[in-house]
């Protein structure tokens, strides 16, 4: 199997990063703090204002590392990547796929199928390992309902059908997010889904892990040589990865929500660190997103079975397992997209 | 007589004949992987380059010489061309010295790339050529390979296998042979173990995860 590589998150404000012979170097106050070499580098994210030598650009684009330049709340501003990326016979069958209703509304649904199957994961887990402390029986009529949604998922008439059974579903499972916190219940709470910004402090973890998600994802699209904007659950809207948000759907629930559930009930991060602004925004403080950018990096590093391709593999390479996986069905490989189900 | 735009790289010949999946993921997809190109590319180059430059008055070796022919439709770069002169300047003799790092091989792919190297210099030098040399870098051993009738015809074939799938424009499905498979470089691209022919129907494989699912409702999972 391929090598995992590791995305390096530089969050430092003020870093300088440059290229020397095969390694990138972080500077900060003229003082070097990490010298990698850069066949170890799979990806370079950068929060707020962090610059990059034009020369260590070059370098990523020739050695296909993708560079992220995001804003220093994680959202995104651009982003660098070489020549290699892009397929001209695969894209132009992706488009074609996305033009026609019943290629859109077929792996519309198989995406949301195994989005779904990955929220009733998460919400059983929580039910069978906390039976005492949580709303079990909240939690138990969401899942039930969610499970109702997956069975009318195959009878769906168009994508617009399933767009609105996600909807629901997502409507159900936020209802019971906030029964998923099991500790420092009175300083994390979560009420309803708001990302324009985040008003609490579940909201802004999340925006802010499904904005990592995205990267990874989107990257790991670039490199299959697909179009990440050209979705088929998510229309296209100019300057949205439509794509890559279709790919993210099912791992959004058992990566992002566990990891900040777990992040909260295993009281990694606090209240404090967060600040409310006076239009109502919460954020959170450098050390709470290096603690955050550090869990997900060693989280990629786990393994998990994955049930198509039947073989164990790191969770940071499932991103280019699925991105590559939506590339053989649209060559027409296999004859669908097999969603990742966790197990 | 085939265009400018329409020639064949001449390295697409031997990764049809390794396996035309892979041709087709390299040349037509434009799938790009590390060690095919770059690493592989450089090393040999490096030692190519160094190899010593000699020049006599009748005797010419020139190194990294781009070649094509409009007749077979083909372009390329040998390693080295030597060259022999008559005194009246004119060509007499034209030779290609293809670089290996490995050893001899059996199948015919090493002599089908210098074979349509050789078809190449035939057209641009207006000449014969009767043989052509593999250099096998570590044994610092050159072999002469003629360039015969049947040698000639296979790589013709192969240029035209190639133009075919060109046309169809269609990627070959996969078809997993652990020899060939385990040591192609883009095996994680490709999947031949879950796709063509091995691929599973995907909504027979959705509909048993779910049902998985709602059987063990996560109990019997182990904890996380
Ligand atoms: S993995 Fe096997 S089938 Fe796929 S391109 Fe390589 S050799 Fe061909």
């Amino acid at each position: 199997m391929r090598k995992l590589l590791n995305t390096l998150y530089v969050s430092s404000q003020g870093s300088y990063l440059q290229k020397e012979g095969e390694t990138v170097v972080v500077e900060r106050e003229k003082q070097r703090v990490l010298q990698l070499p850069i066949h170890t580098i799979g990806g370079i994210v950068c929060f707020g204002n962090v610059l990059c030598s034009p020369f260590l650009l070059g370098f990523c684009a020739e050695r296909d590392v993708s560079v992220s330049f995001l804003s220093e709340h994680g959202r995104f501003l651009a982003s660098v990547r070489g020549p290699v990326s892009g397929n001209v016979l695969l894209r132009r069958r992706q488009y074609r796929m996305a033009d026609d209703d019943e290629s859109t509304r077929r792996i519309a649904s198989q995406v949301i199928s195994g989005k779904l199957a990955n929220c009733r994961i998460v919400m059983n887990r929580t039910i069978r390992d906390h039976a005492a402390k949580v709303d079990a029986l909240a939690l138990k009529a969401a899942s039930e309902a969610i499970d109702r949604i997956i069975d009318r998922i195959p009878r769906a008439k168009s994508s617009d059908e399933i767009r609105g059974f996600e909807g629901q579903a997502a409507a159900e499972y936020f209802k019971v997010l906030n029964h998923l916190i099991i500790e420092q219940k009175n300083d994390f709470i979560f009420t309803e889904r708001n990302r324009r910004p985040p008003l609490d402090e579940v909201n802004a973890l999340l925006s802010f892990m499904y904005t990592l998600l995205a990267h990874d994802v989107r990257s790991a699209l670039e490199t299959v040589g697909l179009d990440p904007a050209v979705g088929f659950l998510h229309r296209d809207r100019p300057g949205r990865p439509g794509l890559a948000l279709d790919i993210m759907e099912e791992f959004r629930p058992v990566i992002a929500d566990r990891l900040v559930l777990s992040l909260i009930n295993r009281r990694q991060i606090t209240k404090k660190g967060f600040s409310k602004a006076a239009n109502g925004a919460v954020t959170m403080d450098d050390a709470t997103r290096k603690t955050v950018l550090t869990e997900y990096q060693s989280r990629k590093q786990d393994t998990v079975y994955h049930p198509y391709i039947e073989e164990t593999v790191p969770i940071g390479l499932l991103f280019f397992i699925q991105a590559n996986l939506m590339a053989h069905h649209i060559r027409g490989d296999i004859d669908g997209y097999p969603p990742f189900f966790w197990r | 007589m085939y265009s400018e735009d329409n020639l064949i790289p001449i390295s697409a010949l031997q990764h049809v004949l390794f396996c035309e999946r892979q041709y087709a993921l390299i040349h037509l997809e434009q799938i790009w992987e590390e060690n095919q190109f770059t690493a592989e590319g450089k090393v040999l180059h490096e030692r190519v380059d160094a190899e010593h430059h000699e020049s006599r008055r009748l005797f010419r070796q020139e190194y990294g010489m781009a070649v094509r022919s409009l007749e077979q439709g083909l372009i390329g770069k040998c390693d080295l061309v030597e060259l022999w002169y008559t005194d009246g300047g004119g060509v007499k003799r034209v030779s290609p010295v293809e670089f290996k790092r490995g050893r001899e091989k059996e199948s015919d792919v090493d002599r089908i790339q210098l074979c349509a190297q050789a078809l190449c210099l035939e057209e641009m030098f207006k000449t014969a050529i009767e043989s052509g040399q593999l250099y096998y870098l570590q044994e610092h051993r050159r072999v002469d390979v003629i360039l015969g009738g049947e040698l000639r015809e296979k790589t013709q074939n192969l240029t035209e296998r190639i133009r075919a799938i060109q046309q169809a424009g269609k990627t070959p499905a996969a078809e997993y042979e652990m020899r060939k498979c385990d040591r192609c470089s883009l095996v994680d691209i490709c999947m031949p173990k879950t796709s063509g022919t091995a691929s599973k129907k995907v909504d027979r494989f959705i509909q048993t995860q779910l049902r998985l699912m709602k059987n063990g409702d996560g109990e019997n999972e182990e904890a996380s």
